[in-house]
C-alpha cells in the first residue's frame, strides 16, 4: 500500500529578480511528522505556501491523494485537505476566539439554515479543552497573547479535520509548557493518521518531534531522511552548507573606542535588559531566531519606536533620540528589514531614494539641487554597483538585489559613524550579496560601527568580530569570533546554553 | 441564541440611563410616556439608516450619500403618490426600497468593481442623487395636501400605541441582528472588515461582500426615505440634509470602529437612541436646534477619539501582560 | 498608507525601439495634454453659447467664480499627494467668515479682519492636523467630524440670521482689480499662491517628501522624514488657506450665512482629482491642477449660459469626480504596456 499523501515534483518558483525555489521536491506519507528545514530564505515558507495555494508555482506538480491537482485559492487547498498555520497574522482581532476557528466553514442550523453559535461554541470549547488552554471561547482574538493567537489557530486546524496539517514556526513565541501541549497534539495528530509539516528552526524540537525531514537551501533541494538515522551535526551541516564559509572577506579592522554603549534597554512586551558596547571599526553581528527581538532593539535605538526604560550612549554622552532624524544627526543609520516596504519607495526614482536621507543637507535653503543630486546619487550608486539604465529608473524596475544596493547607498550617503543593517542580503541572489559582504567590511576598515542583524548563520561567523545572540527578547550569550563556532551559537538562540 | 451585549455596550446604556435620571431630575416631563414615544418616534428613522450605515463602516468603507438617497427616495415616492394616488401603499413600499437598492448598488458597484475609495464614491454619488432630487421635483415641493392620507398616515397609525414606524425599525433591527450575528454572509462582512488578507485566506469574496454592504444599506435607506417624507408630510429638494452625518455620529457613538471590523447592532440602536435625548433634552431645555449640527461633530470626534486611546490602552495592557508571562 | 503592489516584470525596459514608440503614445496620452484639449473644447464650445464669452472683461469676471475654490485646491492638492483628504475646508471657511462677522460687529478694521480669518483657518487647520497625527487617526475619520462641528458652529453663532455690515474697504479683496486693468486681486493672488505652492511641491525638499510620504509613509519615516510633522503643516495650510479663501469669499459677497460655501469640498475635491493627482496619493503636479481649475470654472460658467441651475451642475460634478478617478485606469488599457513579451 502507497500511503503516501502529497508528493511535490520539480516545483519552481520566482518572484521578481528572485529565485525562490528551483525544482524543489517533496513528499509526505500520511501519519508522519516531516521536519521542513532550511535557514531564512531558503524557500520553506514559499513552498508551504504553494501548498496552501496563496502561491501559483511557475513550474512542477502536485499529487494528492493520487491525484494531480492544483490548489488556485486558499479555500480550494483547504477543502482538499489542507490545513495550514501562516507565519503572518491571518486571524480577525475584533472576532472572537470561536468565529475565528470557524470563519469560513461556519455551521448553520439544520432546521432554519441560521448559524449555530451554540454549537459552534461548544466545539471549540471542545478544542480548546482538548489543547488544555485556558481561554473563553467568546474572547476576541485581539485580547490574546501571541502565544494564545497560536494555539487558537491549532485549534481551527484541527476543527477543519485536514488531512495535512502545515505549522510553520508554530512555537517560536510558545513558551516551554505550550510547546509541551503542541507536542501532545502532534502526537495526536499523528495517530490519527494525518500528516503534519512542521517548519521550525529549533533542531531539538525537530529530533524531538519529526520522523522524517527535507532540508533545503537557497531553494534548493539538499536532502531527506529518517530523523532517527541522522545526527544534529548532520543537519546543521546540509542546512548550512560547507563551501560558503570562505566567501567572507574576514578583514581585521582595528577597533577603536566605545561609540556606541546600550544600557538595561527594554521595551516591554519586546525586549528587556539589553546592554552592549560597539566600538568603531568593529561589526557587531546579533544573531537569534525569528521573533527573538533583534529588530525591535534596533528600531528602538533608531528612535522609531519608543523605549521603556534604559539608557543609550553616544561617544559617551546620553542620548535621548525621539525619532529617525535624531538619530542622524548623532551618526546613526538604519538600514531596515523589509526593503519595499520599509526601505524604498517603489514608485519613486533611484535619484530620489538615495538622496532622500540627506535631501535637506544637500539643497540650498529649502530648495532642491537635482544637479548635486545626481552627482551624489552617481558617486554611491558606481560605488555600490547600482545597475540601472539611468538614475531616474524606477525602483521597483530594479531587481531585489539592485533594490537593496538603492537602500545601502542611501544610508552610506548619509555618512554614518554607526551602521545599523537589519538582514542586509535577505533574499537577495549570491552576487550582490558578495558585494554587500565586500561593502560592509570596507566601510568597517574606514572606522564605521556596525551592527549586523542576520539570521543567516555563516555570514554572522563570516562578518563579525563579537557575536550577541538573543532569545526571546533577551541576550543569551555575546561571543568572541574566535569562540564562536554554528553549533554554540544555535544552542544559545535555542536558549538552551543557559539551562 | 442571540449574542449577547458585550461589555462596552452594557456600560454605554448604563451610561444612557444615568442621563436619563440626570435630565429627569430638572424636567421631569422628559419621562412621559409620550415625550418618550416621541423620541423613538424620532429616532427610528436614524436607527435603521445607521443600522445600513453600520454594515459599509464594518467593511471599512463609508456612505456620504445615504442622506441624498434618502431624499432621493423620498422625493420619487412622493411623487409618485401625487400624481398617482390609486397605486396602494405596499407597491409604494416596495417601489422605495427598490429604488434604494439600486442607489446603494450603484455605490457598491463603484466601490467593488471601479476600486474608487469609499469617501470619494460616495462623495460624487451624493451630489449626483441630491442634484437628481432637484430634477425630479424640478425645484418644488410636494407638500402635505397633496400627498394621499393613506401615504400620511402610514408612519403615525399605531397598534397597541406603538406607531408603524417603530414596528418597522423594530423590524430592520430584528432582521440586521439576525442577518449580521446569524448568518454566513453577514459574518464576513466582519471578516472583511477586520482583515483583508485572512479574509481571502478563508475564501471570503470581498468584492461581493464590499457590493452587498452598500446594496443592503441602500435598501434600507429607501425605506427611510418613503417613512421621512411620510412623517413629516413634505418632500422637497433640501429633505435630510446633513443626515449622513448623523448616521455617522449613532454609529462611532456606538462603538463601531471607523476602521472597520467591530461594531454591532445593539451598539449602534443605543448610539441613535442617545443621539435622540440628547437632540430631544436640547428642546426641552430651550436650546435652538441650530445647536445640533455642532454637536454632532463634537460626538463624532470625541467618540472617535475615545475609541481610539481605549484601543491604545488595551494593546499597552496586552503588551505587558505579556511581558510579565514570560 | 498605500502598500507597494506586486511588481511587475519588466525585462524590455533596455528595448529602446520598443519604447520609443510607446513614449509617443504616452505622451498623446499624458494626462495634462488631455486636460488642456478638454480645456481648448470647453472654450469653443462656451464661446459659440455666447460671443461675449471671449471678451477680456468678462473673461477676467467669470473668474470671480471659482477662484476662491481654486485657493483651497492648491493645499488641497498637497493633501492628496500625501495620501490624506480633507473635507473639512469649506467648513473651515464658513466659521472663519462667521468670525470675521463677529469681529466686524464689534467694530474691529480691515486688517483686523484679516487677521481674524486667517488666523480661524489656521486654528482650525491645525486642531484638525493635530488630531488626526496626535492620536493616529485616519484624516477622513477626523476631518468628517470636524466638517459637521465645524460649521455647526457657524449655526450656533449665526442661526437662521446673517451678517452684513463690513468696512468698505474690506471689499476690495473679493471685488477689486488690480490698478485700472481689469484684471481682479483674486486672480493674481492665486496666480502667485500658485506658482508659490507648484514651487514648494516641485522644487524644494519639503515637496519631495511630501511625495515621499504619500508613496510609502513608513519608508519615509525609516528615512527620517518627519512624516507627521509635515502631515500637521499641511492640515494647518489648508486651514490658512480656506481662512484666506473667506476672506475673498466674505468680501466679495459681502455677507456672511452660516451655509456660505456649503458643498464646496466637492468641487475642490474633483478639481485636484481631475487635475490627475491619484487619490490614493503620491503622484501629481501643479499644471494638471491650474488646468483644471480653469476646465471647471469654465464648465460651470458655460453650463450657467445655458441656465443650468447650481444642483444639475452638481450632477455634472459628481460624474467628473468618478470619471476622473476611473479613467486613468482605463487609459491604460488602451496604452501599449512594456512589459509585453
Amino acid at each position: 500500500m502507497n500511503n503516501c499523501i502529497l508528493e511535490m515534483k520539480g516545483i519552481r518558483k520566482y518572484f521578481y529578480g528572485v529565485k525562490a525555489l528551483e525544482g524543489v521536491d517533496f513528499k509526505i506519507k500520511t501519519g508522519e511528522v516531516h521536519a521542513l528545514i532550511g535557514e531564512n530564505g531558503a524557500g520553506k515558507s514559499t513552498l508551504v505556501k504553494i501548498l496552501a495555494g496563496v502561491y501559483q508555482p511557475n513550474a512542477g506538480t502536485i499529487i494528492f491523494n493520487h491525484k494531480s491537482v492544483q490548489f488556485l485559492s486558499p479555500q480550494i487547498s483547504q477543502q482538499a485537505g489542507i490545513s495550514a498555520i501562516h507565519q503572518e497574522a491571518t486571524m480577525f482581532p475584533e472576532l472572537s476566539v470561536t468565529e475565528n476557528i470557524f470563519i469560513g466553514h461556519h455551521i448553520r442550523n439544520k432546521s432554519n439554515g441560521l448559524l449555530s453559535w451554540k454549537e459552534m461554541k461548544d466545539k471549540t470549547q471542545a478544542l480548546l479543552n482538548r489543547l488544555e488552554l485556558d481561554i473563553h471561547p467568546d474572547t476576541k482574538v485581539k485580547n490574546l497573547s501571541v502565544a494564545q493567537r497560536h494555539m487558537v489557530e491549532v485549534a481551527k486546524a484541527l476543527s477543519l479535520n485536514a488531512k495535512i496539517v502545515i505549522m510553520d514556526e508554530p512555537t517560536s513565541a510558545l513558551t516551554i509548557k505550550e510547546v509541551e501541549y503542541l507536542y501532545k497534539i502532534i502526537r495526536k495528530l499523528k495517530s490519527e493518521n494525518k500528516a503534519v509539516i512542521f517548519i521550525s528552526h529549533k533542531f531539538e524540537e525537530i529530533f524531538e518531534i519529526a520522523d522524517y525531514f527535507t532540508v533545503l537551501r537557497d531553494g534548493k533541494y539538499i536532502g531527506e531522511g529518517k530523523m532517527a538515522e541522522v545526527t544534529m551535526d548532520e543537519i546543521i551541516q546540509m542546512v548550512i552548507g560547507r563551501n560558503l564559509e570562505h566567501r567572507y572577506p574576514q578583514i581585521e579592522a582595528e577597533q577603536g573606542n566605545t561609540i556606541l554603549k546600550v544600557k538595561n534597554l527594554t521595551r516591554i512586551g519586546f525586549f528587556k535588559d539589553i546592554s552592549f558596547e560597539l566600538h568603531q571599526g568593529e561589526i557587531l553581528g546579533f544573531f537569534g531566531l525569528v521573533g527573538a527581538g533583534r529588530t525591535e532593539v534596533m528600531q528602538t535605538i533608531f528612535g522609531i519606536e519608543a523605549l521603556t526604560s534604559g539608557e543609550v550612549f553616544i561617544n559617551g554622552k546620553k542620548v535621548n533620540i525621539a525619532n529617525p532624524a535624531e538619530a542622524m544627526n548623532y551618526g546613526l543609520a538604519y538600514i531596515p528589514e523589509d526593503r519595499q516596504l520599509q526601505g524604498t519607495i517603489l514608485k519613486m526614482n533611484i535619484k530620489e531614494n538615495v538622496t532622500l536621507s540627506i535631501i535637506n543637507k544637500i539643497s540650498r535653503h529649502f530648495f532642491l539641487d537635482k544637479e548635486k543630486e545626481l552627482k551624489i546619487t552617481e558617486q554611491y550608486g558606481k560605488q555600490i554597483e547600482i545597475k540601472a539604465s539611468s538614475w531616474q529608473q524606477l525602483v521597483e524596475d530594479l531587481s531585489g538585489g539592485n533594490q537593496q544596493k538603492v537602500v545601502l547607498a542611501k544610508w552610506i550617503a548619509t555618512k554614518p559613524r554607526i551602521l545599523i543593517m537589519d538582514e542586509p542580503t535577505k533574499g537577495i541572489d549570491v552576487a550582490t550579496k558578495a558585494t554587500v559582504h565586500n561593502i560592509i567590511s570596507e566601510l568597517a576598515k574606514q572606522g564605521i560601527a556596525i551592527i549586523l542583524v542576520s539570521s543567516e548563520l555563516p555570514e554572522i561567523l563570516g562578518m563579525s568580530n563579537n557575536i550577541i545572540v538573543m532569545h526571546e527578547g533577551a541576550i543569551t550569550t555575546k561571543f568572541t569570533r574566535d569562540k564562536a563556532n554554528s553549533e554554540n551559537i544555535i544552542k544559545a538562540a535555542i536558549g538552551s546554553i543557559l539551562s | 441564541m442571540l449574542v449577547l451585549p458585550q461589555k462596552r455596550e452594557f456600560n454605554f446604556f448604563i451610561f444612557i440611563i444615568l442621563i436619563i435620571f440626570i435630565i429627569s431630575l430638572r424636567t421631569p416631563s422628559f419621562l412621559d410616556l409620550n415625550n418618550f414615544m416621541d423620541i423613538l418616534n424620532d429616532t427610528a428613522i436614524l436607527t435603521m439608516v445607521a443600522i445600513g450605515q453600520l454594515m459599509i463602516i464594518v467593511t471599512g468603507g463609508i456612505d456620504l450619500s445615504v442622506d441624498a438617497s434618502l431624499a432621493l427616495t423620498g422625493m420619487s415616492v412622493a411623487l409618485l403618490n401625487q400624481h398617482y394616488p390609486e397605486i396602494p401603499l405596499f407597491i409604494i413600499i416596495l417601489i422605495s426600497i427598490t429604488i434604494g437598492l439600486l442607489l446603494g448598488s450603484i455605490n457598491g458597484l463603484l466601490v467593488s468593481q471601479a476600486k474608487i475609495p469609499p469617501v470619494i464614491t460616495t462623495l460624487g454619488t451624493m451630489s449626483i442623487y441630491r442634484g437628481l432630487v432637484f430634477v425630479i421635483c424640478k425645484g418644488t415641493w410636494v407638500s402635505a395636501h397633496e400627498m394621499t392620507e393613506a401615504f400620511r398616515e402610514f408612519p403615525r397609525r399605531s397598534f397597541l400605541g406603538i406607531s408603524n414606524l417603530i414596528f418597522i425599525a423594530l423590524l430592520i433591527i430584528v432582521l440586521f441582528l439576525i442577518f449580521l450575528s446569524l448568518t454566513k454572509t453577514g459574518r464576513e462582512i466582519y471578516g472583511v472588515g477586520g482583515n483583508k488578507t485572512a479574509a481571502q485566506y478563508v475564501g471570503i469574496n470581498l468584492n461581493k461582500i464590499n457590493y452587498l454592504a452598500y446594496t443592503l444599506c441602500g435598501g434600507i435607506t429607501g425605506l427611510a426615505g418613503f417613512l421621512w417624507v411620510a412623517r413629516y408630510a413634505a418632500a422637497q429638494s433640501e429633505t435630510a440634509i446633513g443626515f449622513n452625518f448623523q448616521t455617522i455620529a449613532a454609529c462611532v457613538v456606538g462603538g463601531v470602529s471607523i476602521t472597520g471590523g467591530s461594531g454591532t447592532v445593539i451598539g449602534v440602536v443605543l448610539g441613535a437612541f442617545f443621539i435622540g435625548i440628547v437632540y430631544d433634552s436640547l428642546t426641552m431645555i430651550n436650546v435652538s436646534p441650530f445647536w445640533q449640527m455642532a454637536i454632532q461633530g463634537f460626538i463624532i470626534l470625541f467618540a472617535i477619539i475615545i475609541n481610539t486611546i481605549m484601543d491604545k490602552r488595551n494593546q499597552q495592557l496586552l503588551l505587558r501582560k505579556r511581558s510579565f508571562n514570560e | 498608507m498605500n502598500k507597494p503592489k506586486a511588481l511587475v516584470n519588466k525585462k524590455n525596459i533596455f528595448d529602446l525601439e520598443k519604447i520609443r514608440k510607446i513614449n509617443l503614445l504616452n505622451i498623446l496620452l499624458k494626462w495634462e495634454i488631455i486636460l488642456f484639449f478638454i480645456f481648448i473644447a470647453i472654450i469653443i464650445v462656451n464661446s459659440n453659447l455666447s460671443p461675449y464669452f471671449l471678451d477680456y472683461n468678462n473673461l477676467m469676471n467669470t473668474t470671480f467664480n471659482f477662484i476662491e475654490k481654486a485657493i483651497i485646491a492648491l493645499p488641497m492638492m498637497l493633501v492628496i499627494i500625501c495620501g490624506d483628504i480633507d473635507i473639512s475646508a469649506a467648513s473651515i471657511l464658513a466659521l472663519s467668515s462667521v468670525f470675521m462677522g463677529l469681529a466686524s460687529r464689534a467694530g474691529v478694521g480691515t486688517f483686523g479682519l484679516i487677521a481674524v480669518g486667517l488666523f480661524t483657518g489656521l486654528a482650525a487647520g491645525f486642531l484638525n492636523g493635530f488630531i488626526i497625527t496626535k492620536f493616529g487617526i485616519p484624516a477622513i475619520a477626523v476631518t468628517l467630524g470636524s466638517m459637521s462641528l465645524f460649521r455647526g458652529i457657524a449655526y450656533v453663532i449665526l442661526g437662521d440670521k446673517a451678517f452684513t455690515k463690513y468696512p468698505k474697504s474690506f471689499a476690495y479683496f473679493g471685488q477689486g482689480y488690480i490698478g485700472n486693468t481689469m484684471i481682479p486681486f483674486e486672480l493674481v493672488l492665486f496666480i502667485v499662491l500658485a506658482i508659490i505652492f507648484g514651487i514648494v511641491l516641485h522644487k524644494t525638499t519639503l515637496g519631495r517628501k511630501i511625495f515621499a510620504i504619500g508613496n510609502n509613509s513608513i519608508a519615509a519615516n525609516f528615512s527620517g522624514v518627519a512624516v507627521n510633522k509635515i502631515r500637521l503643516i499641511i492640515f494647518t495650510v489648508i486651514g490658512f488657506c480656506s481662512g484666506l479663501a473667506s476672506i475673498l469669499l466674505t468680501s466679495r459677497i459681502g455677507s456672511t450665512r452660516p451655509n456660505i460655501a456649503d458643498g464646496w469640498e466637492l468641487e475642490i475635491i474633483t478639481t485636484v482629482v481631475l487635475g490627475g493627482v491619484v487619490i490614493t496619493g503620491g503622484q501629481g503636479n501643479i499644471f494638471g491642477v491650474i488646468i483644471s481649475v480653469f476646465i471647471i470654472g469654465f464648465l460651470k460658467f458655460g453650463m450657467g449660459l445655458i441656465n443650468i441651475p447650481g444642483k444639475v451642475m452638481n450632477i455634472v460634478l459628481g460624474f467628473l469626480l468618478i470619471i476622473a478617478i476611473m479613467l486613468p485606469e482605463l487609459l491604460k488599457r488602451i496604452k501599449p504596456k512594456n512589459n509585453i513579451k
